[in-house]
């Protein structure tokens, strides 16, 4: 019997998220999970790393600090045994603190920052840890229905080492009063929800500089090697 | 050992560009993973990978992003960690259909080899505004012989072509293209992985 509390993934169509509609395979995937074991996806090297590529307050200043609030993000990446996985590529995008995204086509009324992309990556070190350094992302507005708003997130994208590991997911902060009128979030099952918001870390945090949150990723799949 | 519970998977929503493939939109920033699967003094006779995204209306689809990867020319998928300075064979690719003014994508690549036996295919991820988890499909080649691959056997025969890659010389150069329809009667074969 398949436990039904590793159900946690969204359905593809979830109409209420309009853009799902059109946009959603109307046929069921094919069973080829046999098929397709063990194939690679790339591993990266550090050199391929910027600098600052992982500290999202300096990689794109220009003439000062970027505003808002400093806050450190942080967790592991692990297979579905909790094995920690090392040399993994996270991504990751969000909106400034005023909920205004730099892409192109973003709309909203509300300032860009000139010392502020929103964009970063790192690898998880050998112990499967990855530590970003960014601004809190204000909410957004968005056209799926009248009113609607996005909670604060961050988007991640995670390139394990195997096809089954890609990830691509979005991170809440605690206690986001949207939670209840986001579809996107919604989406999720509601026993699985929980497992998309960060935990507020205190001993994570650094003084006098910066409050931290927790959010570990678990990937799909067991890795091909045993950690060693 | 006990089983823990995956992360969920939500959309890529429609403003990864600045952060994913940001060179290609004409961002100020790096790209690590890029439009072509091989670096520039890698050997082998290029070819490019085209196509569009169609949506269940028949929309080509502006914010999509496709990632592909692949095998080298000798059935070898890369297990060397890339690094700035020894990329030659990436077998690693990703597009976003906003690049273009028409959506389009265009990876520039060389042929994978076979592998295990298996004729050369690219497996393809493909992510979206309105699609809540990524999807994984294969690519192959209509200039070989697919007919004895147990994946596209394990498939329905009326189902089978949208899996194959069209052959076309444009101004000397082979081009394949791959079209992936999100529904309808074309409606691309998509794979639980």
């Amino acid at each position: 019997m398949e436990d039904l509390n590793f159900n946690v993934h969204p359905p593809h169509l979830y109409p209420p998220y309009k853009s799902t509609i059109l946009r959603s395979p109307t046929k069921p995937l094919m069973p080829v999970k046999e098929l397709l074991k063990d194939l690679s996806l790339p591993v990266f090297g550090e050199s391929v790393i910027g600098k600052f590529d992982n500290d999202l307050t300096k990689n794109a200043r220009r003439n000062g600090e970027p505003i808002g609030e400093r806050i450190k993000v942080s967790g592991v990446v692990m297979d579905e045994y909790g094995r920690l996985l090392p040399n993994i590529l996270v991504e990751i995008w969000q909106a400034n603190s005023a909920g205004r995204y730099i892409h192109k086509a973003e709309i909203h009324d509300a300032p860009l920052d000139p010392n502020f992309l929103g964009a970063g990556r790192m690898l998880t070190d050998r112990d499967g840890k990855y530590t970003f350094y960014t601004i809190k992302p204000g909410a957004y507005p968005w056209g799926n229905h009248f009113n609607a708003w996005r909670p604060n997130h961050i988007h991640f994208s995670v390139i394990g080492h195997q096809l089954e590991h890609r990830l691509v997911t979005q991170m809440y902060f605690p206690g986001d009063p949207l939670f209840d009128f986001d579809p996107i979030f919604q989406s999720v099952p509601k026993p699985a929800r929980e497992l998309l918001i960060a935990k507020f870390n205190m001993d994570w945090t650094d003084p006098e500089f910066a409050l931290a949150y927790e959010f570990n990723l678990v990937l799909n799949g067991k890795s091909k090697t045993p950690f060693e | 050992m006990k089983k823990l519970r995956q992360t969920p998977s939500q959309t890529v929503g429609p403003f990864f560009a600045y952060g994913l493939t940001a060179r290609q939109y004409g961002y100020d920033y790096s790209s690590i993973i890029d439009a072509s699967l091989v670096s520039d003094d890698l050997e082998g006779d290029r070819i490019y990978i085209t196509g569009h995204v169609f949506d269940g209306a028949g929309t080509v689809i502006p914010d999509a992003m496709v990632e592909l990867c692949q095998a080298d020319g000798q059935g070898r998928y890369r297990i060397v960690p890339i690094q700035q300075k020894n990329a030659g064979f990436i077998g690693f690719g990703r597009w976003g259909t906003g690049t273009t003014s028409d959506h389009c994508f265009r990876f520039t690549t060389i042929k994978p080899g076979s592998v295990a036996g298996q004729p050369p295919h690219i497996n393809v991820i493909l992510f979206m505004r309105g699609s809540l988890r990524h999807l994984y499909t294969r690519l192959y080649f209509s200039d070989e012989t697919n007919d004895t691959d147990a994946l596209l056997n394990s498939i329905d025969a009326t189902r089978r072509q949208t899996l194959i890659a069209k052959r076309k010389e444009v101004n000397s150069t082979v081009e394949y293209h791959f079209d992936i329809y999100m529904q309808g009667e074309r409606e691309t074969v998509f794979f639980d992985v």
